[in-house]
C-alpha cells in the first residue's frame, strides 16, 4: 500500500485528514499523484498548474529522499512507499 | 452594512482586509486578514444585478492562484475544487497571478473581466462562477513579443468604458494599452504619443511599460495614464495622448485614479526614479490635479513630511463615489491612508499590514463597485 501524507492546507481539501492510503500500487510518483487527485480532484490545481507541471514551491519526498534527484515525477515507488507533499521553503 | 457605508479593500502580500465605516469615514471597523499567507493582488466589490459578491484573487506561493468570492462580506469563501481562472491546454500557458477583478457596466450585471499574468484577459458572463481565455487578445500578433518589467508580464487593468457598451480598454506591462470596440474580438494599440524611455526607439509600436490607467465616466473617451517615466492624459479614447507632467516632482510613479464627479481631477503619487522606487525627498504626497493635468498640487496635510520613504505600488490608490469623495492609498511598507473630502486632509488608517498591493473602495448601494 503507497501513502500519502499531506500537510494542513491540502489535508483540509481531502477532509480534515493529513493521510491517504492508495489501495493499488502506483509504479511511479506521477502515477501516486494522478489516482490522489482522482480521488480528491480539488487537490489537483493546488500541486500541479494547469498544464500538469508541479508547481514550483511544491517538493515532493519518497521517504527522505526529493524526487528533485530521483527522477521527478517518473521516480519509481517502492512497495509500502511513503510520499510527502510538502511546501518548499523557498515559497511563502 | 447599510446603503451609503463605505467599504475599503486592501489587498496584501500576506492577505486581505475589510474596512467599513459609514458615509462620514471618520472611524474604520477592520476584518481580516482573509487568505492568510497568501498574496491578493486583485479584489473588486459587485453590487450589480442586486448582488453583495466581494471577489478576491489569492494567491499561495505554494499552491498556486484561486479566484474566489463572497456574498456575506468574507465570512465564508467560495472554495472551487478546480481553479476557475484557467489557461486552455493548447496555450500551454499556466496562470501565476490574478491582477485585476473588474465589473463591466451596470447594464451588463453577469459579466466581468479579469486580468492576469501572464498578460491575458479573462471574461465571465455568469457573475463569476465560470470564466474563458478572451482569445481575441490571447491571439494578437503583438502578444509573443510583449516583455515583462519590474512586477512580472501582467495585465494588470481592465476599464470597461462607461459609456460604449462594446468598448474595453486593457493595460500591459510592458505591452501597453490595448482597445477593443467589439467587447474583445478584436485589440489594437491605444497608446500613441506615450514614450518608452527605457528602448532605443522611444515611440515603439508597442512595448510600452504603462504602469496604470484611469477613466472617467462622465467625460467619454477621457483617460489619465501613469508610465514608467511619464503622465498623460487622453480626450480620445486612447487615440493619442498628451504629456500633462506639469509641475510634479517625478512623472516616475505607479498609482493614477481619478475623481469620481469631476473628469479634470485626477491623483497620482508620484515615485522619484525607477532606479530609487520611493517618494522624493522623503515627502509622502499626493499630487492632485483639478484643471485635467495642467498644474498639480501637493496634498500634505496629515501625511509625514520627512523620513518617508514610501511607495505606492500600481493598484494601491482609490477614491470612493461618495458626493465629497475618498482617497485612499496603501503603502508597500502597510500603512494606509485616507481623506473623507477628496485628498485635503489625511488620516493613518492603519500601519503595521503587510506590503499594500491594491486598494479599493465602494460606496453600499451605489451603482459603482469597487
Amino acid at each position: 500500500m503507497t501513502t500519502l501524507l499531506l500537510p494542513g492546507h491540502l489535508g483540509e481539501i481531502v477532509g480534515g485528514r493529513g493521510r491517504v492510503e492508495l489501495a493499488g500500487s502506483p509504479a511511479t510518483v506521477g502515477e501516486a499523484l494522478a489516482a490522489l487527485v482522482a480521488r480528491h480532484p480539488g487537490l489537483r490545481d493546488r500541486i500541479q498548474d494547469e498544464q500538469g507541471r508541479l508547481r514550483q514551491h511544491v517538493q515532493i519526498f519518497v521517504g527522505r529522499d526529493s524526487i528533485r534527484y530521483t527522477g521527478g515525477l517518473a521516480t519509481p515507488l517502492p512497495p509500502g512507499a511513503q510520499i510527502h507533499v510538502l511546501p518548499a521553503v523557498s515559497g511563502g | 452594512m447599510k446603503k451609503g457605508d463605505t467599504l475599503l479593500l486592501v489587498g496584501t502580500l500576506k492577505g486581505a482586509f475589510l474596512l467599513q465605516s459609514n458615509a462620514s469615514r471618520r472611524t474604520w471597523k477592520r476584518l481580516g486578514p482573509f487568505f492568510k499567507g497568501q498574496a491578493v493582488y486583485a479584489m473588486a466589490y459587485d453590487q450589480r444585478g442586486g448582488r453583495k459578491r466581494l471577489f478576491a484573487g489569492p494567491e499561495s506561493a505554494h499552491w498556486g492562484p484561486l479566484l474566489s468570492y463572497s456574498d456575506d462580506l468574507g465570512r465564508n469563501w467560495s472554495k472551487p475544487k478546480d481553479a476557475t481562472v484557467r489557461f486552455p491546454k493548447a496555450t500551454g500557458a499556466a496562470l501565476k497571478r490574478i491582477w485585476q477583478i473588474a465589473p463591466a457596466r451596470a447594464d451588463q450585471p453577469d459579466l466581468l473581466y479579469c486580468g492576469v499574468e501572464p498578460a491575458a484577459l479573462f471574461e465571465s458572463r455568469d457573475a463569476g462562477e465560470s470564466w474563458a481565455l478572451v482569445k481575441g487578445l490571447w491571439n494578437h500578433p503583438h502578444r509573443p513579443r510583449w516583455e515583462p518589467g519590474g512586477g512580472g508580464l501582467c495585465l494588470h487593468t481592465v476599464i470597461p468604458d462607461p459609456t460604449q457598451a462594446r468598448r474595453l480598454f486593457v493595460a500591459i506591462s510592458t505591452g501597453g494599452v490595448y482597445r477593443s470596440d467589439d467587447r474583445g474580438k478584436s485589440w489594437r494599440t491605444a497608446h500613441k504619443g506615450v514614450r518608452a524611455q527605457y528602448l532605443p526607439d522611444k515611440h515603439p509600436e508597442f512595448g510600452q511599460c504603462v504602469h496604470k490607467i484611469a477613466a472617467h465616466a462622465a467625460r467619454p473617451g477621457r483617460l489619465y495614464l501613469q508610465n514608467h517615466w511619464g503622465l498623460y492624459r487622453s480626450d480620445d479614447a486612447g487615440e493619442s495622448w498628451r504629456d500633462v507632467a506639469n509641475g510634479v516632482p517625478s512623472d516616475f510613479g505607479f498609482a493614477v485614479a481619478t475623481h469620481p464627479h469631476d473628469p479634470d481631477t485626477a491623483y497620482i503619487v508620484p515615485i522619484e526614479s525607477d532606479q530609487f522606487r520611493c517618494t522624493p525627498g522623503g515627502r509622502l504626497r499626493v499630487y492632485r490635479t483639478r484643471d485635467a493635468g495642467a498644474s498639480w498640487r501637493p496634498l500634505t496635510r496629515g501625511l509625514p513630511q520627512k523620513n518617508a520613504l514610501e511607495t505606492v505600488l500600481r493598484d494601491a490608490l482609490t477614491t470612493d463615489s461618495h458626493a465629497r469623495p475618498g482617497v485612499y492609498f496603501g503603502t508597500r511598507s502597510g500603512k494606509l491612508y485616507g481623506s473623507p473630502d477628496a485628498g485635503t486632509n489625511w488620516r493613518l488608517l492603519a500601519d503595521g499590514l503587510p506590503a499594500v498591493v491594491c486598494v479599493k473602495a465602494a460606496v453600499v448601494g451605489s451603482a459603482a463597485g469597487a
